[in-house]
């Protein structure tokens, strides 16, 4: 299905870029009137994959992230997020709750908030080449909210 | 900045502001931390009402502060979370441990 529209960012995984990141993606959803807890689930999503990126992906360098968001016609949300980090050796175990390789107080908590905040979370992974997300999510059919206006 | 702190008698209670992410959840728990190991409280709250975004970086926070506590036999209540952070704390599983009560968290340690 060819997107209707889309956008491309890349990052410095520069941790104040978090914040950044997800902003963006948020700004560019704002076209197709989502409601306010779908602007946050997305962005809960996407500060989790970004977060990821900074911390597992690049943890001694600053690397590049890749974002790239397409709005489709039936109203669904593709955001993928690229790095050409250290990968995932197992990546069923990583997706586990609770699982985390990161010891201080990181919860392991981020896969599970994006399968549970968007309809589907895809992860492709190559050990030493970097990892893949891609999450989607169908927003609702909203009715234009200024219609009776004038 | 991004936690104001208030304490009356054995209570702390930290104001927590802004976005809470992995970029900002050190500099909010150093200045948690401090407060509560300079008053040595029997309650700590942390308010969330001024906290406009959260993602799990912020469970890790709460369950580093909850594990603390518990050295000492403090109590956690986790109060005013707007919708978004109830629901990331929600799905985190913390009514599991504690009662999860509308607008807050309530983790009595034992
Ligand atoms: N982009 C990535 N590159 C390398 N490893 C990753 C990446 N994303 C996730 N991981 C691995 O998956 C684990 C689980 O991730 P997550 O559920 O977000 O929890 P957390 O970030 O709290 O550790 C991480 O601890 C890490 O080992
Ligand atoms: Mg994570």
């Amino acid at each position: 299905m060819k997107p209707i529209n889309r956008f491309a960012l890349t990052l410095p995984s520069h941790s104040a870029n978090e914040a950044f990141a997800r902003a963006a993606v948020a700004a560019f959803l704002t076209q197709l009137d989502p409601t306010v807890e779908e602007i946050g689930d997305i962005k809960t999503a996407v500060s989790e994959a970004v977060t990821n990126c900074i911390v597992h992906a690049y943890p001694d360098t600053i690397g590049k992230i890749y974002i790239t968001v397409d709005l489709h016609a039936d109203r669904t949300v593709t955001v993928r997020i690229r790095d050409a980090g250290c990968g995932i050796a197992d990546v069923a175990q990583a997706m586990e709750p609770l699982y985390t390789t990161a010891g201080g107080e990181r919860a392991g908590l981020g896969f599970a908030v994006m399968q549970s905040f968007m309809d589907g979370v895809k992860v492709r992974s190559k050990l030493g080449r970097g990892t893949t997300v891609t999450l989607k999510k169908k927003l609702s059919l909203r009715v234009a909210s200024h219609a009776g206006t004038r | 900045m991004p936690v104001k702190t208030d304490v009356t008698g054995e209570v702390v209670t930290a104001y927590l502001s802004g976005e809470l992410d992995h970029h900002t959840a050190r500099e909010m728990r150093e200045a948690i931390d401090a407060a509560v190991d300079r008053n040595m409280p029997t309650l700590l709250i942390l308010d969330f009402r001024d906290v406009s975004f959260m993602d799990s970086s912020g469970i890790g926070l709460v369950m580093g502060r909850y594990r603390n506590l518990q050295r000492t036999g403090a109590a956690l209540h986790v109060v005013n979370t707007p919708p978004q952070i109830y629901k990331v704390m929600q799905l985190a599983g913390l009514n599991r441990l504690a009662k999860l009560e509308k607008g807050g968290v309530r983790i009595e340690t034992d």
